[in-house]
């Protein structure tokens, strides 16, 4: 399967983990890797040029940190602009019909902060409902996350096993077999 | 004439002008009811300072070769043709239909055929400055009804040429005239053909190039002296050949109206077109005998009412056909009800071609003034009372209803690297720009491109106005003369309040003093400077959206500063210190950032 990554870091310098991930899957064979604050500084963003980008892929695959538990602003930026009205979704919208979207995202907080007791008092997969309904509303097929928890206390080790483990991950896919822990049902478990 | 006698003979006119001009505007009543006021009161029917209009009022007719001159300089074929349809349809049957039925109310009062269809051509012509002022006074020049008044009107322009050409032919036939048969009467056809044949060969080949060359020359009065040796020149091959001058001159005004010295020359001839024409008008009231008012004041006041109320009634039954609704029908009727001072000009020339005898013109000329000084007060009793028979819907202004017959909204000045960028960049928005440039060989080369660009010094009023300062909304300076443009904004704020001004500025000075009168002002030199200082970063190695952030930052403090510094322009000491202080909190607010990023390992969120 053909797999392209959106990576949206605005101050790549001062990261750590996602610029590490980063590093980790550029030059694997079937993944087009592309930074898009590195693409469009001033948020103008080329909608057929995108647009054109995911007709060639299979796997969409959002790379960023959970800015408060949403995502950096220039992705909902490209969200509402290359989502469009009669391409994504809505009568005659269905470009990416089929495709598979898959978030990898990156959080400050440890596992256990992300449950009904934790102090983000929610799961993951409940805060990111909005970007899995928007995945199902065009057609595709949402994925569970691929998340790296508690990046401030990461040490050198944790965070060379977890970018590998994100290479091994996406070159998988590319050569055609989904990991079956990212498959989703339609009503997921709460857990508490 | 002694030089005394034309000293004397011309403060008389002068002062006759300055006291009544003003006084009808101040009374509402537009300046050509003023000089004829002003002929009247001196002339021979009051106060008999001046004895012999005639040698006055051939002179001044050199006034209307000129009115023609920039009526043909300032047609735009392209507009003619998109508003062809008002034009030729509304304006073709208001001038048919007028002609028409007010012949008939001459023929009704007596007149002969030929002296009722010269009165109905007269006073088929509206007057073109009263009635736009109006239609400006009410703000209704930007709704349909405007447009439509503003191409009735134009096609009444194109209408004089015609009719004053056919009035000669009008003329009862002298004994002698008719013998010449066969050959002998082609050749006044085909002098006449070889004539505007030169003209507009001359026009081509030999005016344009030798106006470039005085352009170079940058010496204003060789450009008046030039405009007005072609204007007569014209004139005076035309009547050569046997043609009217004022037809002569309003062809050659529109072979120069596509060059790019248009409006120089408008500018140039503008002025002597005023006071010549303004003598006219003077003149004209000077023979009006108003001895007929006194005498017979009821035909007189009954021939200006019949006249009147016809054209009325034809304004509005046309409007009314081309879908105007009555509230507008009834503007535009009445903004057009008047004889206009063109009417004058074709009973000169009828008077001089003997079709009609100097009574019967003394009574149209009255006749005419008559109406003119109506329309105000037609438009006071209209507000009163009409208001509650015709609909009462506002007119509502969208933006599909806003004509610009007076020109577009931009005005840029300065067509050079700077101002091309502003120009492409507007144009590519559909928005409308008058581009004035001082540098030929610069207009040479952008006008291959498609611009329409006109030689004007934007530091001259009277080019602004020509260039429609007064009706614009935006006047961009991207020339490099920086005094220039100080002098320019301080005009424009004088006399174009309404007018928003956006200026270059070359040096960190002249920002100072552009910001000190309140303009936009833009630095020349600062955005390549910035944008290369990001290329510079991002080749370093800064990633391009932090590059981007940094020059962001430092635009925005940089901005600061200069807004900070501008109030002390006139002390050097103190922008000298200000200017060390904001170098050192520059590099201090930088530190800072990059301090804090030091500090926090990483992104919070990874």
């Amino acid at each position: 399967m053909r797999v392209t990554v959106l990576f949206f870091h605005p101050f790549q310098r001062r990261s750590r983990v996602n610029r590490a991930l980063w590093k980790a899957i550029q030059g694997v064979p079937g993944v087009v890797a592309r930074d898009l604050y590195e693409l469009y500084p001033e948020y103008s963003i080329d909608v057929e040029r995108e647009q054109e980008t995911l007709l060639g892929t299979d796997v969409l695959v959002f790379q960023h940190p959970f800015y408060w538990y949403s995502c950096p602003s220039l992705m909902k930026e490209w969200l509402d602009s290359v989502l469009e009205y009669g391409w994504a979704y809505g009568e005659g919208g269905n470009k990416l019909e089929g495709k598979r979207w898959l978030q990898a995202i990156t959080t400050g907080g440890p596992e256990s902060a992300y449950h009904r007791e934790g102090y983000n008092h929610f799961s993951i997969i409940e805060l990111m409902r909005p970007f899995e309904q928007s995945a199902r509303r065009c057609g595709m097929v949402p994925l569970r996350p691929f998340v790296t928890h508690g990046s401030s206390v990461l040490d050198d080790a944790g965070l060379a096993a977890q970018a590998a483990r994100y290479r091994e991950l996406l070159a998988a896919i590319a050569a055609g077999s989904l990991p079956s822990e990212l498959l989703t049902d339609r009503c997921e478990e709460i857990r508490g | 004439m002694s030089t005394h006698g034309f000293l004397h003979q011309a403060i008389i006119y002068l002062g006759a002008a300055l006291v009544m001009v003003p006084l009808a505007h101040r009374l509402g009543l537009g300046s050509v009811l003023g000089y004829l006021a002003a002929g009247v009161v001196i002339g021979p029917s009051a106060l008999g300072l001046i004895e012999d209009p005639e040698q006055v009022l051939h002179f001044s007719e050199f006034g209307v070769v000129l009115l023609l001159f920039l009526i043909g300089l300032e047609l735009n074929p392209r507009r003619l043709w998109t508003m062809r349809k008002p034009i030729f349809e509304m304006g073709g049957l208001q001038v048919a239909l007028c002609v028409a039925g007010l012949a008939l109310v001459g023929l009704a009062f007596g007149f002969d055929n030929r002296a009722s269809l010269v009165l109905g051509m007269g006073f088929a012509m509206s007057s073109t400055a009263l009635a736009l002022q109006l239609l400006r006074e009410k703000n209704l020049h930007q709704i349909p009804v405007g447009e439509s008044s503003f191409a009735v009107l134009l096609f009444q322009d194109l209408a004089v040429i015609p009719m004053m050409a056919a009035i000669p032919l009008l003329a009862p036939v002298a004994a002698g005239a008719e013998s010449a048969g066969g050959i002998a009467r082609l050749i006044p056809f085909a002098k006449v053909l070889l004539a505007l044949a030169g003209v507009i060969l001359a026009g081509r080949y030999v005016i344009r190039p030798i106006f470039r060359v005085m352009a170079r020359t940058h010496i204003r009065e060789i450009f008046t002296a030039f405009a007005l040796a072609i204007v007569f020149g014209v004139a005076l091959l035309m009547d050569a050949v046997g043609l009217s001058m004022a037809l002569g001159t309003f062809l050659a005004g529109i072979l120069l109206a596509e060059s790019e010295f248009r409006h120089e020359l408008e500018v140039d001839i503008e002025p002597f077109k005023g006071l010549l024409l303004g003598l006219f008008f003077i003149a004209v009231g000077m023979s009006m005998q108003l001895g007929i008012l006194k005498s017979d004041p009821l035909l007189v006041l009954g021939l200006v009412l019949a006249l009147l109320s016809v054209k009325l009634a034809v304004l509005f039954g046309i409007a009314r056909l081309f879908r105007h609704s009555r509230q507008e029908s009834a503007l535009f009727a009445l903004a057009l009800s008047q004889g206009g001072e063109f009417a004058f000009v074709l009973f000169g020339v009828a008077t001089e071609a003997k079709v009609l005898e100097p009574s019967q013109t003394g009574l149209l000329n009255i006749a005419i003034a008559l109406s003119m000084a109506a329309t105000p007060f037609l438009f006071m009793l209209h507000e009163r009372i009409a208001n509650r028979w015709l609909d009462s819907t506002p007119v509502e202004l969208g933006p599909e209803h806003h004509a610009r017959p007076e020109g577009n909204p931009v005005i840029l000045a300065g067509y050079g690297r700077v101002g091309q960028v502003i120009g492409r960049l507007l144009h590519s928005q559909s928005i409308g720009i008058t581009i004035l440039e001082l540098d030929p060989g610069q207009i040479e080369t952008v006008r291959k491109f498609g611009w329409r660009t006109f030689y004007g010094d934007v530091s001259r009023l009277d080019m602004l106005r020509s260039a429609g300062a007064e009706a614009a909304k935006l006047l961009v300076l991207a020339i490099d003369d920086m005094e220039a443009v100080a002098r320019t904004i301080s005009l424009a704020k004088e006399h174009f309040p309404h007018l928003k001004v956006l200026v270059r500025a070359d040096s960190r000075i002249d920002a100072y003093h552009f910001i000190n009168t309140g303009v936009e002002v833009v630095r020349s030199t600062f955005a390549p400077g910035l944008e290369m200082g990001e290329e510079a970063l991002k080749l370093l190695g800064v990633p391009s959206h932090e590059t981007r952030s940094i020059a962001q930052r430092f635009k925005r403090y940089d901005r600061e500063q200069l807004f900070k510094a501008a109030k002390h322009v006139a002390d050097i000491d103190a922008l000298i210190t200000l200017s060390a202080q904001s170098k050192e909190e520059l590099s201090r607010i930088m530190a800072t950032d990059e301090k804090k990023r030091a500090e926090i390992v990483g992104d919070g969120w990874g």
